[in-house]
């Protein structure tokens, strides 16, 4: 275990030397007031610069990411990223800009939104997008107030959502944050949604479907044109969350299906870094009749440039300061112009059939409850391993001794035991094929010896954690564990 | 898996328990042993209205999190404070000490709609 600064701090150590004061001195009561200052001095670790230098490193090199290993982690499309986008974000010219700059002197930037904006129009089949959204999650959140202000304007009163059982968890999460009631469906075996019970269920308080295509069971929604068109006779809006749009990327567009409204995450379709290296975005984009409400400020292009346009009565307002995680638009534009539609479009089949090969292969190993074919990804389900005591937890625990970062587990709930894998279109069938033959080596080793699957991992840094005791009783304080 | 003769279940593997006009509820050991070991439990308040069908309490496990829904329509009369300091009970005691809350049930005709010992033990097959 690498140690803590605090534990390898020595009194009187330190990095750095202050100047001698060259201003004179105050007295710092005069400018805050007693009750706000601390009595004590803060408890900081005191190392030497080369010990602080060698503890981030040694721990950088513990970093997992796309540029060391494959990263099969289902529904989250752990593409590789590349730096070519970093190095564009970080030129002066977007870096350096301040966002109270004046607008004449912002020209640059704002035509490259308003160039990703119409982009991500074509590639969705919406009419308009926002960029502004700060992640997915926030993406949603923010087309459900649009959802809310459509109707209102309409001078309906509909208070709720239908989200299948199958959805992400932010689905039914940003619908009830945005002050709707969710009412949850139950999908079939393949995740697809169960068209009847939809037509039940519908009725004059239903503002809107969220729906996933294709679905987190890595199946494309066959019924999808039949949804849309009884979802629109009800009178109610379809909300595409873009989760899975890598998998129909330049093959296929929400808004040709009917969807109303629906958010990207360039993060995963676009390449850019996840979360932890983000920051996020979630872009939405909307059709003609849902134009009126979304936030501002609206980019637009004018004879002369490009202009932030405030002035829009029935707009949800401002969800979020200034532009959007720019340096994050900038690098999914980069990605989007350097791959082209035809680059898209084999993003998308290269992903999909990346998924089969190794679904074919691993099927073999464990039942795959959505069929044999998939889209961007598909998933395992480990019961017949638990039945003999060895859990999806267990085998994605020994995928880390193997070196693999392990795939989704227990998502989505409607598969016992599942385990969800998407390897993405940047992977190569050799990286494939050895990921295959190490998850068959492990569920061979599940079946001659248990133990050696259960007591895992015993490479990493640090064993088997304890994940219940880390929930009920947690330590948040280097200062409260047991030394 | 333990599944009492005398209790009433939920398809959404609640369990219900008949005391004189008041309703005790928890989850099967059946749920107990698939959701894994609960972390955290969220409870409503005594008062609180609570309808049949309809979400009273929260169970959150190292797997994910689940709306425990009301088997009767009624109020709220006791909860199981013992939960807030000892999630664990519902994994060790999932019919006894485990238990979440008590309803006093304002409709007894609901009682009827909720499954037999017997028909629950086929639904978990």
């Amino acid at each position: 275990m690498e140690k803590l600064l605090n534990e390898i701090s020595h009194e009187g150590l330190s990095g750095y030397s202050v100047p001698e004061i060259d201003v004179p001195h105050e007295n710092i009561e005069k400018y805050i007031h007693k009750e706000a200052l601390r009595s004590s001095e803060p408890e900081l670790p005191q190392v030497s610069e080369p010990e602080l230098r060698r503890h981030f490193t040694r721990l950088s090199h513990r970093n997992y990411s796309l540029t060391t290993h494959f990263y099969p982690l289902g529904s989250c499309t752990m593409k590789y990223n590349p730096p070519v986008n970093d190095k564009l974000s970080q030129l002066p010219g977007f870096a350096d800009l301040h966002p109270y700059q004046d607008e004449e002197s912002l020209q640059g930037l704002l035509e490259l939104l308003y160039g990703l904006e119409r982009s991500l129009c074509e590639i969705t089949g919406m009419d308009a997008f926002t960029l502004q959204p700060a992640a997915g999650a926030h993406g949603e959140f923010t087309g459900l107030l649009i959802i809310h202000a459509y109707f209102k304007a309409k001078g309906e009163a509909r208070t709720k959502i239908i989200v299948p059982d199958s959805a992400h968890g932010t689905n039914p999460a940003s619908a009830a944050l945005a002050g709707f009631e969710i009412i949850p469906v139950k999908s079939k075996a393949d995740g697809c949604l169960d068209l009847e019970l939809i037509e039940k269920t519908l009725n004059k308080d239903i503002a809107a479907i969220m729906l996933t295509v294709p679905n987190t069971l890595g199946v494309f929604e066959k019924e999808i044109l039949k949804i849309s068109e009884i979802a629109h006779k009800n009178g109610s809006l379809l909300y595409y969350d873009g989760a899975n749009l890598n998998a129909i990327l330049g093959n296929a567009r929400p808004g040709d299906f009917g969807f109303d409204i629906m958010h990207v995450n360039p993060h995963k379709t676009f390449s850019t870094p996840h979360g932890g290296g983000g920051p996020g975005s979630g872009p939405v984009g909307v059709k003609k009749h849902l134009e009126e409400f979304l936030p501002v400020p609206k980019i637009e292009k004018k004879e002369f440039g490009y202009k932030l346009h405030y002035n829009i009565p029935k707009s949800i307002g401002r969800v979020r300061s200034f532009f959007g995680n720019v340096p994050v638009l900038i690098k999914a534009y980069a990605y989007i112009l350097a791959l082209g539609a035809e680059g898209l479009r084999n993003v998308s089949e290269q992903a999909v059939l990346n998924a089969n090969y190794l679904l074919s292969i691993l099927k073999k190993e464990l039942p795959a409850p959505a069929g044999d074919r998939c889209m961007h990804e598909f998933v395992l389900s480990a019961k017949p391993c638990a039945e003999k005591g060895v859990r999806a937890l267990d085998i994605a625990k020994r995928l880390l001794d193997y070196g693999y970062y392990a795939p989704t587990i227990y998502f989505p709930l409607i598969v016992e035991e599942a385990m969800m894998v998407e390897p993405t279109e940047t992977e190569s069938k050799d990286e494939l094929d050895k990921f295959a033959s190490v998850f068959a080596k492990i569920l061979k080793e599940a079946a001659d010896n248990p133990a050696t699957v259960k007591n895992t991992p015993t490479t990493t840094p640090v064993s088997r954690l304890n994940e219940v005791e880390a929930a009920r009783k947690p330590i948040l304080k280097w200062a409260d564990a047991p030394k | 898996m333990n599944v009492p003769k005398e209790l009433r279940y939920m398809k959404s593997h609640e369990w219900a328990k008949q005391e004189g006009g008041k309703v005790r509820v928890g989850i099967s050991d059946h749920a107990q042993h698939e959701i894994t070991d609960v972390v955290h439990v969220e409870l409503p308040a005594v008062g609180k209205k609570v309808e049949q069908g309809q979400p009273c309490a929260v169970v959150e496990s190292v797997k994910s999190a689940f709306d425990i829904y009301a088997p009767v329509s009624g109020t709220v009369v006791e909860v199981n404070d013992a939960l807030s300091s000892s999630p664990e009970l519902v994994n060790q005691s999932p019919y006894e000490k485990g238990f979440f809350l008590v309803i006093e049930a304002s409709n007894q005709a609901e009682w009827e709609k909720l499954l037999p010992a017997q028909d629950y033990e086929k639904l978990i097959g």
